[in-house]
């Protein structure tokens, strides 16, 4: 069908200075993405330069039929690896036509906690680790798994190679290189212990634009996953039973933590955090109970622990930040669905700014 | 096949001045769009310098077999997307030998209403939301609906993203990209409430060349679904139960309504369409009835109510509107079937021409 790809590739730049933004926004489950598209004068790359936009409410959930508008507001920009020339991307939040954060908003509170003077003064740096399956569209069944049955247990697959190892590597390096086109500081990818799975890293990144660019980044994965005709899974346990789930592993680092001495920074920010625990275990991704069993490398989801290179831990300080004497860690209890707005800006909160 | 393609786009602006003319009408049911090529010496830009040419209107069901041509009138011109280089696309209308337009020419009264000093002085301005469902061939079931069942329940797919939720954005985006590339004024897309549907939006556009652009709209996403081997519906009520159905909102506003104290006009204008109601729903597209249920985002057919922000009336003010105290309002009852040039004069005509 190359003439329809003939269509879609045109690069308008030579006909009209007009540009394309596609304006993406989370909808009312907390994890379905929407966008939509609209045509710009010309090109624009500052979120504050571009207009405010609005959508129907009442299909995602977000506002009744008989008032239904939500307005978006333009957060950040990214260049639109589908669309490339000129064309955008656009990461929104949704406000009330009066201006306040509809309920389903989690950027709006993070945002104001990334902007307190003494958040803003420890410079937080997250580096994200985003788990996710790939099932065949219609069975929803792991890409690679025979249908009504299982592949061989867990063993070849994590980083595997080769055709009875490795599923979806295509859907997996053409994000990777879409999200460096896009402009997202992504880190790297690995295959999954599960077959089927994967991970990519975003990161690292300074405060409230981590939860941009990774939920940018997991939007271009479902639009790749879209011209595959292959489902994405965000699941935390996508399968019962002796196979790994899927986590958001979040890793955080704070000036102070990143100075010489700053081992005792993170020992006293992880006591904090353990002090939190069911708060932020409630906050962590619906459905992580599943996951967080004490098996398959994470932690009981009752039990808080930390240890140096431990896997079974819920918060594991790497071996080279033990022996630099600081550095950073990992908080591994975030589940694959989680909002990285959430989770960024309580880690952010318990660390910097709550005192017990 | 790739020495077809080679051949379909051969660039001849190198080769010869000789440029491919498609002029572009409506057929005799109103709705189906016919169109045939010719050669011209060199490239034209203006349409009044392009010769008029005729048909047969024995075969499209608007002249007798003894006497059957139609004489075609260029009226508008536009980029070709498809042959690019300096070839075009022709809107054109049907005339008689004797020089008077064919009865299924709705855009020679359209001309008049919008050449009428009143009318012109006003300066209407037009968006169109254009509604529209994609079925697979053959089958005439919507694009991505398993044959023999039906989809999960409306819910994730207005602007959706992702393999089980969002079906045929191939078709969608090539479309916007040559409307673009061909000078149509389209200013967005999205994906509709019921999975497989889809919208775009042309507008602002002045008077007549909304008509226009909206009918060389809809022949460039004809050629495109003809090529992705896809069926293009405008039924208003392509499946019917909880599915939403299609419509072609119509968004309006004159000078008077865009000036400071606009909202005054705005009001007295929707008035005198609640006095027409009825006229103006006998011309807004067949089987709409089916659609404008009072469910599913309509308001019933029988009713004319309005309101702001309110998506189950006749006619909607957005709340910017509201808030600017002028603006434009939306007109939701048209069909995805209507013909815009009736749909655009008539609104035009009753509210700026006609006196209760």
């Amino acid at each position: 069908m190359s003439l329809l790809s003939d269509l879609i590739n045109l690069n308008l730049s030579d006909a009209t200075e007009k540009i394309i933004a596609e304006y993406i926004w989370i909808g009312g489950s907390g994890m379905d993405l929407r966008s939509k598209a609209r045509t710009l004068p010309k090109l624009v790359t500052d979120p504050t330069k571009l207009p405010k936009w609005n959508y129907d409410g009442s299909s995602t959930d977000q506002a009744p039929g008989d008032d239904s508008e939500v307005i978006l507001y333009p957060q950040a920009v990214f260049k639109d690896p589908f669309r490339r020339g000129n064309n955008i991307l656009v990461m929104c939040d949704a406000y009330t036509p009066a201006g306040d954060p509809i309920p389903t908003n989690k950027r709006f509170n993070a945002a104001k906690i990334f902007s307190h003077p003494d958040v803003v003064a420890e410079e937080p740096w997250y580096g994200i680790e985003q788990e996710y399956t790939l099932l065949q569209k219609d069975v929803h069944w792991p890409v690679g798994w025979p249908i009504g049955g299982f592949p061989g247990p867990q063993g070849p697959y994590y980083c595997g190679v080769g055709a009875d190892k490795s599923f979806g590597r295509d859907i997996v390096d053409s994000h990777y290189k879409a999200c460096l086109y896009a402009g997202i500081n992504i880190s790297g990818i690995n295959g999954e212990v599960m077959p089927g799975q994967w991970e990519f890293q975003v990161g690292p990144s300074v405060g409230i634009s981590a939860g941009d660019q990774l939920w940018v980044a997991r939007y271009i994965l479902e639009r790749i996953t879209e011209i595959a005709g292959v489902v994405l899974s965000f699941d935390p346990k996508p399968i019962p039973g002796d196979w790994n789930g899927a986590g958001a592993h979040t890793n955080y680092s704070t000036k102070s933590m990143r100075n010489d001495g700053g081992i005792h920074v993170i020992k006293k920010a992880i006591e904090k955090l353990g002090l939190r625990h069911k708060g932020h275990i409630a906050a962590y991704g619906e459905g992580n109970e599943r996951r967080l069993t004490g098996r398959h490398e994470t932690a009981d989801i009752n039990t808080f622990s930390w240890g140096v290179a431990n896997r079974g831990a819920s918060i594991r300080v790497g071996r080279d930040t033990e022996k630099a004497g600081k550095g950073y860690f990992e908080d591994r209890r975030p589940a694959s669905n989680m909002d990285p707005y959430v989770v960024t800006s309580m880690i952010a909160e318990t660390t910097i700014l709550w005192k017990p």
